[in-house]
């Protein structure tokens, strides 16, 4: 990768600032593919992300050289796996700048994740009329577990409002908090209004009551660098197939304090010492919280996706994708009838919109003949949806191997929208 | 192009606009609630019927063009039918969104306007947009509680 800094680029239209996209896009197999005959244009990345050919190799090699299981053969192939699998968990741990390597959870995804704190962090703490506080755009799978969890305990579920640029409302949040809160559960970024939480204020404010924060960062870890100690939070959870790594496999960092004093989440192989019909004693951490086999291939082809991110790096990342959302906010607002949900002075590389008299499923239908995937509906937040009066919306989401090319067309498709159904 | 203007024709970018039938039916003896939670369209079919005859019949609610137009040219499609005829016309717009029949197939029913919807065959994702209101309308036929959803 240090190579994607070095040679200049073609075409100089794609060599932006310290990233080479040209070179970056080269890396992504699925790019040159036609759609309706068109180039593909994918815009549909905080749904999921593209992964550069270096992690595909990853999985081909783990899956043809040294596919075993991890953690308990003797021979050459498991020692070899359970290498690559706990190096990759190393790189996590450095990728989010932990303390302990034994703070780094592997997890289906986000939303095993958010589960797991659910059921394990949360049964054993919150009881009848205790309090969680979420905020009002939150995704779904940091909703759903909450309630589970609410309804089984008899306690309630405080959600902190938005404005109507889509911004978390810190005085109201301010106002949620009291004695009975047992836990603060909030995005990083929205995924469907691409704000960006004040986050390190939210944990300040709730760590001087002295209550846990959970951070989903499942849509912020594409974009910018994460350092969980500056943060203080008490956990944060990732998906890997949302930072251009395999799809199933996902983090929960957790302090090592809070981890150790949680019952485990699931039992199983793995996650125990020692195992008699009459006790069991647990496994340490990390192990503690991995019953059963992991996606070992998913984890270490999460290792690959982190070093490509540290290659490209994660502050030339940050400053390119905040040029083509000024780009896109800037030209899709200057078009008559197009309205920006989610205006936030903060946001990610994303932007929600509507058109008016078009149903979002319509404009996503008229792109994809174009070749621009991009994301139409409630994007798994109904309750955001609700709060701007929208059945759905359309989401154009963008990541580092994206261009201004690819926006223009975007503004081109549309245009052709507005034309179909003047 | 060709795909999509296929899929958009006159008529179905028509009654998206100005859909007919369009409003709560007072004198309705039968209802039902459609949604599809994948885009968000939420409908209400409302039925007049009179004995097995389909006296009147309304749509209310929002959706993409798709599922509009096709909940408002059903609604003309379906008026003065019977039950059978209802049954018969919903197999075969049934089959020609679904592609197992082309809109021409002269050994099929006639489907007037609706074989507007050929277009949708090509777009499977699409399918139950158009198919939304019908599915909903068979609900109310039936008197079912249950809302219908498309998942």
């Amino acid at each position: 990768m240090k190579a994607s800094r070095d040679v200049v680029s073609s075409r100089p239209d794609l060599f932006t600032g310290a990233l080479n996209v040209s070179r970056i896009r080269d890396d992504f197999p699925i790019l040159k593919r036609k759609v309706h005959g068109k180039p593909l244009i994918y815009l549909d990345n905080a749904a999921t992300a593209q992964k550069p050919q270096q992690v595909v190799d990853a999985l081909v090699r783990f899956y043809s050289e040294y596919n075993s299981n991890i953690h308990r053969g003797v021979h050459l192939l498991s020692s070899e796996a359970t290498e690559a699998f706990e190096e990759a968990r190393a790189k996590v741990k450095r990728f989010v700048n932990a303390r302990e390597i034994s703070e780094i959870i592997f997890v289906r995804g986000a939303t095993e994740a958010i589960n797991l704190v659910a059921q394990s962090y949360g049964r054993q703490h919150v009881r009848a009329g205790d309090e969680i506080v979420i905020s009002a755009m939150e995704h779904h799978s940091n909703i759903v577990p909450w309630q589970i969890l609410c309804e089984e305990k008899g306690a309630r579920l405080r959600v902190v409002p938005i404005n109507d640029r889509g911004e978390f409302l810190m005085e109201e949040y301010e106002k949620l908090l009291n004695s009975r809160t047992r836990l603060v559960s909030v995005a990083h970024v929205s995924n469907a209004l691409g704000s960006i939480l004040p986050v390190a204020e939210i944990i300040d404010a709730a760590h001087r009551r002295n209550v846990p924060v959970l951070i989903d960062g499942a849509q912020a870890a594409p974009h910018m660098r994460l350092d969980v100690q500056l943060l203080d939070c008490d956990f944060y959870a990732l998906s890997g197939h949302k930072l251009f790594g395999p799809t199933g496999v996902g983090i929960l960092y957790g302090k090592w304090d809070l981890l150790d004093e949680m019952p485990p989440y699931q039992g199983g192989g793995d996650m125990i010492s020692s195992v008699t019909f009459e006790r069991t004693i647990y496994n340490t951490l990390p192990f503690k919280f991995e019953a059963g086999t992991p996606h070992i291939a998913g984890g270490i082809g999460l290792g690959a996706a982190i070093d490509y991110l540290n290659g490209v790096g994660l502050e030339n990342i940050a400053a390119y994708e905040q040029e083509l959302l000024g780009y896109a906010t800037d030209s899709l607002s200057a078009i008559p009838r197009v309205r920006i949900i989610g205006t936030a002075r903060e946001k990610a590389s994303l932007v929600s919109f509507t058109v008016d008299g078009v149903h979002p499923h319509d404009i996503g239908t008229v792109l994809d003949q174009e070749g621009i995937a991009i994301r139409t509906g409630h994007h798994c937040a109904q309750p955001v949806m609700d709060r701007f009066r929208i059945p759905a919306t359309a989401r154009a989401s963008f990541a580092f191997y994206n261009t201004r090319e690819e926006i223009g067309a975007l503004l081109r498709g549309v245009h052709k929208v507005i034309e179909l159904f003047n | 192009m060709s795909y999509l203007n296929d899929l958009y024709q006159e008529i179905i970018l028509d009654h998206n606009k100005r859909p007919r039938n369009f409003g709560e039916l007072k004198d309705a003896n039968r209802r039902a609630d459609g949604y599809n939670p994948l885009c968000g369209d939420k409908l209400t079919v409302y039925l007049h019927m009179d004995g097995d005859l389909v006296r009147d019949v309304s749509f209310q609610g929002s959706g993409c063009a798709i599922s509009t137009a096709s909940a408002s040219l059903m609604t003309e499609a379906l008026k003065g039918k019977t039950r059978a005829q209802v049954e018969e016309l919903f197999n075969g717009f049934h089959s020609l969104v679904t592609g197992a029949t082309s809109g021409d197939d002269s050994s099929q029913i006639d489907l007037g306007k609706l074989a507007a919807f050929h277009g949708v065959s090509e777009f499977p994702i699409r399918v139950k947009c158009a198919t939304l209101a019908w599915h909903t309308m068979q609900a109310a036929l039936e008197n079912k509680e249950q809302a219908v959803s498309t998942e």
